[in-house]
């Protein structure tokens, strides 16, 4: 039975997690992540699954493990923020490029330095070149529903690739929230079986995984991965809708709300959608402002043409970056133009949030106030602005 | 039941091939080979990672892969951590009922990725207890690079990194003692070994595997291109090593140590050093007074060796 839960991102996660029931589970603890693997380490202790749960040393050896345990045959996950994906970073393109189907929420933090705890994109962001498909949750439900289709998602034929969820640390991590779970046989027939017809353990056949590849494979490695990240788009919306009947929650790659009849739109990532979906109704219905909000659950592969189609009707669009590509503004932004080359609408990028800073309410309305003024005025500058920085 | 018999090993498959890329008179593909034949015997099949470095890049190659069992190489550092994931997963399937083969597991590494970089990848799997079997291939410097210094290179070789000039002497530290660092993590079998005696290393391959638990063994590996001797004595030199106690064979079992080869006469260092070109430069006048101080480092730690021998039998009985 579906069952109303009263879970945090992190436990909701465990728990969808424990649904999962992987057959390996290598894990650091780092904050924000760690109260995710204490529920599943008091999971594992109960035996209520079969998960073999490896207490790593590091971040390194977690996801170094994880890739020794997939190759292996197993179904295998992890979990971690910040400093802990950048100490990663070496074996996230390994994962990748070995085509380990593995799923790793991120409970997103930001990086040092200085040292700060709290949540903004600048980990993840780093990462997005690592041939991981990218899901962002917008709330603890999603992180819950992301967390499962991940696994459908990173396993497809078409696809084996790894997956990150990341969910926005502390804002989502820690907060008790009202959702729908399903019910564990659901999951376990929604996923199915892990099966893989290479692996380390087929004891007898002597296959060699992560061979020296030089100037005459490399490069077709490369293509296939390429290949397989273009053709993740059409299973993520598959599974999407596969799990919409299973649960009644639909999935695509994004989330346009309010967007047909919009002239301003604002897009964006993670739990601040959600702030913004408020600001954009408040406007509406107080001041007749037709603001419309599109949400990118699917950050990569980026679904660009999407993107266009959702937003090239509005006057104006804003692109919100919760982390900074120093010498270039915010990622988001820099991707979303990019999409929407050759129409017209003009675009601003708003930088917000950095270490866990607040956006409100209010500051979501002046946002859309800002591109209302930069629109009437036809002077989108700066193109970069920086959002609740203090004076 | 296992054999370390060189008659009917000789009649089992070879299980790294030839025709890999290694240097002529490498010591690695042989001590790869002895331990292989010795691992998988019986039921028992070996899956193995290895580390970066001279081993990995010579012998796999894509799309060549000199192995007949199944190996995996994930990066520099995390040949431990890796094989931890795939033994972890082992227990899980074969809780579930999904495998009922034996498995040997087994980590692969040269001293750079061991005594250097993959020290707390090593460290990490050792603490938790897997049920692996962790190989030094050690040839005292990074060789696959260019046989820059490392934590295992001796006092006073000649490396690219600390190389012998007008005012140093190559490298200056004496060479870290992992196999007691390993042993300091309280793990069921620690052994050392050297390729000129492969009964000696085979049996203690066998023990490992036995082993309920982490193992470790640290195997001298000579690299003629850079310790600087000729290809066709490197089992001569691993030989010699042993003979003037430079490198000593020994096993840990549960904590008690033997040591499996006292020399009836120790040859002085001088006839180790003389014996390779990366020591060429101690012989200078300005130098010579290293010599002395090498063999007092190598005598103090073999005293000490049988020391701790004594101490444990003297425990015991």
């Amino acid at each position: 039975m579906a069952e109303r839960m009263a879970l945090t991102g992190n436990d909701s996660v465990a728990y969808a997690l424990k649904q999962i029931n992987p057959d390996v589970v290598a894990a650091y603890p780092i904050t924000p992540q760690t109260e995710m693997m204490h529920k599943f380490a008091a999971y594992v202790a109960d035996g209520e699954v079969v998960t073999e749960f490896v207490p790593v040393e590091s971040e390194h050896s977690a996801m170094s493990a994880v890739v020794g345990a997939s190759l292996a045959g197993a179904r295998a996950c992890t979990a971690t923020s910040s400093q802990g994906l950048a100490l990663m970073w070496e074996i996230l393109y390994i994962t990748a490029s070995y085509r380990c189907p593995v799923v790793m929420p991120v409970v997103n933090r930001a990086l040092s330095g200085p040292i700060n705890i709290h949540c903004d994109h600048s980990d993840t962001m780093g990462a997005r070149d690592a041939g991981w498909i990218h899901l962002y949750s917008e709330n603890c439900q999603e992180a819950y529903d992301n967390t499962i289709q991940a696994v459908r998602i990173a396993e497809h034929p078409d696809v084996r690739l790894p997956v990150m969820v990341c969910l926005d640390g502390f804002i989502l991590s820690h907060t008790l929230e009202a959702l729908e779970t399903n019910d564990d046989e659901a999951v376990r027939n929604f996923i199915g079986e892990y099966e893989v017809a290479d692996s380390l353990l087929n004891v007898e056949q002597a296959r060699t995984f992560g061979a020296f590849s030089l100037q005459n494979y490399y490069f077709e490695f490369k293509k296939q991965q390429a290949d397989a990240m273009e053709r993740a788009p059409v299973v993520v919306e598959q599974i999407g809708r596969e799990y919409g009947e299973l649960s009644g929650r639909h999935y695509g790659l994004l989330d346009a709300y309010r967007c047909e009849d919009a002239e301003l739109v604002l897009v964006g990532l993670g739990s601040t959608m959600g702030t913004v979906k408020q600001a954009a109704d408040d406007l509406r219905e107080a001041e007749g402002i037709k603001c419309g909000v599109l949400k990118v659950r699917c950050f990569r592969p980026l679904p660009g043409e999407q993107i266009r189609q959702a937003v090239k009707g509005a006057a104006i669009v804003g692109v919100m970056d919760r982390a900074v590509s120093f010498g270039l503004g915010g990622p988001l932004f820099h991707e979303v133009r990019s999409a929407c080359y050759g129409e017209t609408v003009g675009m601003l990028n708003f930088i917000y949030g950095l270490g866990g800073r607040d956006l409100s309410l209010t500051d979501a309305k002046d946002t859309f106030r800002a591109l209302l003024q930069a629109a009437d005025s036809g002077e989108p500058e700066p193109t970069v602005r920086y959002i609740g920085l203090r004076e | 039941m296992a054999t370390t018999s060189l008659k009917q090993l000789s009649d089992m498959p070879e299980l790294l091939s030839g025709g890999h890329a290694a240097c002529p008179g490498c010591a690695g593909p042989i001590v790869i080979r002895q331990i292989l034949l010795a691992a998988q015997q019986d039921d028992v099949y070996v899956v193995s990672s290895i580390a970066t470095g001279c081993m990995e890049v010579s012998t796999t190659v894509y799309p060549n892969s000199a192995w007949r069992v199944p190996l995996v190489h994930n990066a520099f550092e995390n040949s431990a951590a890796t094989i931890s994931g795939a033994e972890a997963a082992y227990r899980s399937l074969k809780r579930q009922g999904k495998i009922d083969k034996k498995v040997a597991f087994f980590a692969w590494g040269g001293d750079g990725g061991t005594y250097d970089i993959g020290l707390q990848s090593l460290s990490g799997a050792l603490e938790r207890g897997h049920n692996f079997t962790y190989v030094c291939y050690d040839n005292e410097a990074y060789m696959n690079t260019g046989i820059q210094r490392s934590g295992a290179t001796p006092k006073g070789a000649f490396t690219t990194t600390a190389p012998a000039g007008k005012v140093s002497p190559g490298k200056g530290q004496t060479k870290k003692d992992l196999t007691a660092i390993v042993a300091a993590h309280g793990i069921p079998y620690v052994a050392q070994a050297s390729p000129h005696r492969p009964r000696d290393l085979m049996k203690k391959v066998q023990k490992a595997v036995a082993t309920e638990g982490p193992a470790f063994l640290n195997v001298l590996s000579p690299c003629p291109r850079g310790w600087r001797h000729p290809p066709e004595q490197t089992i001569e030199i691993a030989k010699l090593a042993c003979e003037t106690c430079v490198w000593q064979l020994f096993e840990i079992e549960d904590g008690k140590t033997t040591v499996n080869y006292k020399p009836k006469e120790r040859k002085p260092v001088r006839d180790w050093l003389e014996s390779q070109g990366r020591f060429r430069h101690l012989f200078a006048p300005r130098n010579e007074h290293l010599i002395e101080e090498i063999q007092a480092d190598v005598d103090r730690k073999w005293e000490r060796l049988l020391a701790l021998e004594a101490m444990d039998k003297a425990q015991a009985d």
